[in-house]
C-alpha cells in the first residue's frame, strides 16, 4: 500500500493542520512567505513578458513554488543548489539578479544571461533532462572528501527518473554515501506524458530502494512538508549517512511551457481542480489561522516582491543588445583558438544584421492547428 | 632519468600531478585495485589512497557526470574511460556539460576534467575496443583534444592537461602503449598549479617526427610510426625525401606549422585511423587549401581507415593504413 505523504498544512476540508515543525520561528515561516511569494511574483511576471513578446520561450511553474522554496529554505547558504529549468528562478532567493535570469529567458548569453555559480553556490540552470543529478553528486563527494560540511540540493521532474543519468546519480550517490538531497518534483507531467507512461512502478519514492536509498513522499503543495523532508535529510547527510530520494507529488497546474497547449492532452478541468490546492493561498490560509500573518504583513511582502521584480525587468530592458563578441566569449577558458578568433574577425568584417527579438506573443494552438500544412485553413 | 614505455609515461605524469597538487584525482572503472586494464594508473592506490585513486561503478555518465561536480567544486579529476566505445555512454555529459561549463558560467568554472581514452586498433580486441572516436569530440566548441605519440610527449601531454583549465579529451593510441621504450627526464615540464599558460602551449604545438622536404605526411597517434616507416620506404625506393608532422594537437590544430610544412614541401598527405568522412584528414586538409593553395604541387591526399565499423581482429590489418597503402598514398600525391 502506498504510504500517505507527509503533509503538514491542511487543506481546509478533510485534511486537518498539523503545527508547524518546532524548529522554525515565527521569523522563518514568515520568511517562507516571502520566499513563496517572490518565485510566485516573478513567475506571473515573466509569462506575461513573454506574452509581450519580451522574453522568449518560458517554463512557468505556477503552483510548484512550495517545492522551490521549502527545500531552499532547509539549506545552509554554504550548500550547493542544481536546479533545471524548472526552479529557473530560485537563484534569485540566494541573491542572483533577477534581471539575470529573465535576460537568460530573453536569449542573452555571457554575463548579461548567466550568473557566477560559485558566489550563489547555485549552479547554471540545467536544461536536459536529469544530466545535472551527477554534478550534484559530485560536488558533495568532492566537498565530502574535503570535510567541508556541504552538501547538495537538487531538483528533478518526474519524467527525469526514466533517463539513465537519473539511475547513474542515484547509483554513485549511495555507492559513496555523498552528502546529496535529490527532490522530485512529481507534477505528473512530461509535457504531454504522463506519469504513468514513465514508469510501471506505483510511486517514483520506491525506486530509491534499488539503491539502498531512504527516501519519502511529501505532499508537494506544502512548503513546510518540503521544508521539512528537506531538512531531515540534509542532517542525515551531514552526519555522514549519505543521500536521500524525496518525492513531491503535487500537479503541473500550469503548460510546460509558453509553447505548450496542454488542453491538446489532458482533460483541463483535472488541472483546474487542483488549483484549489495551490501552495502560497494554503500557506497564507494557515499562518492566518496561525496568527503568524496578517493582511497588512502579507501586503508588505507582496508589495516588496513585485517591486523587485518591476526593477529586475527595467534593468533587464535596459541591457545593451548582445554584441557578436558573447559568441566567441568563454568558449575557452584559455587562449581563443585562431577558428574562433578569425570567426570573431568575420562577424566583425560585414555588416550586422538588425537585433534579433524573442518571438511574439505565441499563438495559443486550440486544436493542433499548428500543425497543419500551410493554406489549408 | 629512465627507460619508459608510453603507459609508464603516463602513470609518470599522474604520480607527479598528485604529489605536486592534492586536488587531483583519478577516477574510473578498475583503476584502483587492478590499476586500469592497461595499468596506466599502477601504484596510485597504494601512494594516494582510495580517496584519491577511485574504482567507480561501471557507469561513463556517471562518471564523467560526477567529475564535472568535483570540478565545480574545485577538484581537478582525471577520469579514465576503459575503451574507446565504452566512452558513447558519457557523450551527452562531455558535449552538454563539460564542454560547455565555461560558457554557462561566463568563464568562472572551467569543467576542468581531464578525459584519458586508450583509442584504436592493433592489438587484436574483441569487437567494440578498438574504435577511433577523436573526430566526434574535435567537433564540439569548448574541448581540447590531444594525443601523444611518445613516452615522453604522454608525461608532459598528460601533465599539461591536468594543468590546464579548459576539458581535456586525451586519446591515448593504445598500439603504442607498450610499443617502444625512451628517456624520460625526471623533471616535470610544468608545475601545478599552472604557471603561465606553458600547459596551454604544449597542448596546442604540433612536432616534426621525421625530416624531409618533398613531401609532408600529417598523422597523429598509432599511424605517426607507420608514415615514418613509409617516409624509409619512399627513400630507398623513390629516393624522396618525405617529412612526418605529428599532430598531437587535434583541437587546437596547429595551423602555423601545418601551413608551413604544407608550404615548404608543396606536397601534402594526411593520415589517420579513423574513418574517413568529416575526418581530421579532410580540416586539415581544407586548412592547408583555404591557407596555402598556391604553394602546392598537388591536392592534399588522404589515407585513412574506411567508412565502415572497425572490423574484427581478424581483418584489422586491412583497415589500419598500412605502410603498403601510406607509400601508395604518397605515390599518388607525389606522382600528380
Amino acid at each position: 500500500m502506498v504510504k500517505e505523504p507527509l503533509r503538514i498544512i491542511g487543506d481546509g476540508l478533510e485534511q486537518h493542520d498539523s503545527p508547524p515543525p518546532e524548529e522554525l520561528t515565527e521569523k522563518d515561516l514568515v520568511a517562507l512567505y516571502r520566499s513563496l511569494v517572490i518565485l510566485r511574483t516573478f513567475d506571473e511576471r515573466a509569462v506575461s513578458l513573454q506574452r509581450q513578446g519580451r522574453l522568449g520561450t518560458y517554463a512557468m511553474y505556477w503552483g510548484e513554488e512550495a517545492t522551490h522554496a521549502g527545500p531552499l529554505y532547509a539549506c545552509n547558504d554554504t550548500d550547493w543548489l542544481f536546479p533545471t529549468y524548472r526552479q529557473n528562478s530560485i537563484g534569485v532567493l540566494r541573491g542572483v539578479k533577477a534581471a539575470t535570469i529573465l535576460a537568460w529567458w530573453r536569449g542573452y548569453g555571457g554575463e548579461l544571461g548567466f550568473y557566477q555559480v560559485r558566489e550563489h553556490r547555485v549552479a547554471p540552470i540545467c536544461v536536459p533532462i536529469a544530466t545535472h543529478l551527477p554534478h550534484a553528486v559530485g560536488l558533495s563527494w568532492a566537498a565530502k572528501k574535503q570535510g567541508d560540511g556541504i552538501c547538495a540540493l537538487t531538483w528533478l521532474g518526474d519524467g527525469a527518473t526514466s533517463e539513465g543519468d537519473f539511475h547513474e546519480a542515484m547509483n554513485f550517490a549511495s555507492v559513496f554515501k555523498t552528502p546529496t538531497v535529490l527532490f522530485c518534483v512529481n507534477n505528473q507531467w512530461a509535457i504531454s506524458t504522463h506519469v504513468s507512461r514513465q514508469t510501471a512502478t506505483a510511486t517514483l519514492v520506491e525506486k530509491r530502494a534499488a539503491y539502498g536509498m531512504p527516501g519519502l513522499r511529501v505532499d508537494g503543495f506544502d512548503v513546510l512538508a518540503c521544508w521539512k523532508a528537506t531538512k531531515d535529510a540534509l542532517e542525515r547527510a551531514r552526519a555522514g549517512a549519505g543521500p536521500t530520494f524525496i518525492e513531491a507529488i503535487c500537479y503541473r497546474i500550469g503548460p510546460h511551457g509558453t509553447a505548450d497547449d496542454p488542453r491538446l492532452y489532458r482533460d483541463e478541468a483535472e488541472s483546474e481542480s487542483y488549483r484549489a490546492l495551490e501552495p502560497l493561498g494554503r500557506y497564507r490560509g494557515y499562518l492566518q489561522r496561525l496568527g503568524a500573518l496578517d493582511d497588512d504583513q502579507a501586503k508588505d511582502l507582496h508589495d516588496e516582491a513585485k517591486e523587485l521584480i518591476a526593477a529586475a525587468v527595467v534593468e533587464m530592458e535596459a541591457l545593451d543588445f548582445p554584441g557578436v563578441e558573447i559568441l566567441f566569449d568563454y568558449v575557452y577558458a584559455s587562449e581563443r583558438p585562431v577558428s574562433l578568433t578569425e570567426g570573431l574577425d568575420e562577424l566583425r568584417s560585414i555588416e550586422r544584421r538588425p537585433e534579433v527579438k524573442p518571438l511574439g506573443p505565441q499563438p495559443v494552438a486550440s486544436t493542433g492547428d499548428a500543425d497543419a500544412p500551410p493554406g489549408d485553413h | 632519468m629512465s627507460r619508459l614505455n608510453m603507459v609508464e609515461g603516463l602513470n609518470l605524469a599522474l604520480d607527479q600531478a598528485m604529489a605536486q597538487d592534492d586536488r587531483v584525482l583519478v577516477m574510473g572503472e578498475d583503476v584502483a585495485r587492478t590499476g586500469g586494464v592497461f595499468r596506466v594508473t599502477a601504484g596510485l592506490l597504494d601512494k594516494y589512497g582510495d580517496e584519491r585513486v577511485i574504482d567507480t561503478p561501471l557507469s561513463e555518465a556517471g562518471i564523467v557526470g560526477t567529475a564535472i561536480g568535483m570540478a565545480v567544486y574545485g577538484l581537478l579529476p582525471v577520469v579514465e574511460i576503459q575503451f574507446d566505445t565504452f566512452v558513447y555512454p558519457a557523450f551527452e555529459q562531455i558535449v552538454v556539460h563539460a564542454a560547455r561549463y565555461a560558457w554557462r558560467t561566463r568563464g568562472e568554472v572551467p569543467a576542468s576534467i581531464v578525459i584519458r581514452i586508450p583509442f584504436g586498433g592493433g592489438v587484436r580486441a574483441p569487437e567494440l575496443h578498438s574504435d577511433s572516436p577523436e573526430a566526434l569530440f574535435v567537433h564540439v566548441p569548448g574541448l581540447k583534444v590531444v594525443c601523444p605519440t611518445t613516452p615522453v610527449l604522454a608525461r608532459d601531454l598528460l601533465l599539461a592537461a591536468i594543468a590546464h583549465p579548459d576539458p581535456v579529451i586525451f586519446m591515448e593510441p593504445k598500439r603504442v602503449y607498450r610499443a617502444g621504450r625512451q628517456e624520460v627526464p625526471e623533471k616535470a615540464p610544468l608545475a601545478l598549479p599552472e604557471a603561465n599558460g606553458e600547459a596551454t602551449l604544449l597542448l596546442s604545438s604540433a612536432r616534426v617526427a621525421r625530416l624531409g622536404e618533398d613531401l609532408v605526411m600529417f598523422s597523429y597517434g598509432s599511424t605517426v610510426a607507420l608514415c615514418c616507416e613509409a617516409a624509409e620506404r619512399l627513400q630507398e625506393e623513390r629516393g624522396v625525401s618525405a617529412r612526418v608532422v605529428d599532430l598531437v594537437s587535434l583541437y587546437p590544430l596547429d595551423v602555423e606549422s601545418i601551413t608551413r610544412a604544407a608550404s615548404e614541401c608543396g606536397r601534402a598527405l594526411v593520415v589517420h585511423e579513423a574513418p574517413r568522412t568529416a575526418g581530421l584528414g579532410a580540416e586539415v586538409s581544407s586548412v592547408i587549401h583555404e591557407r596555402v593553395m598556391l604553394d602546392l604541387e598537388a591536392p592534399v591526399g588522404r589515407v585513412t581507415g574506411f567508412d565502415v565499423p572497425f572490423p574484427q581482429f581478424a581483418n584489422e590489418d586491412d583497415y589500419i593504413p598500412s605502410t603498403e597503402r601510406i607509400v601508395a598514398g604518397a605515390l599518388k600525391v607525389l606522382d600528380f
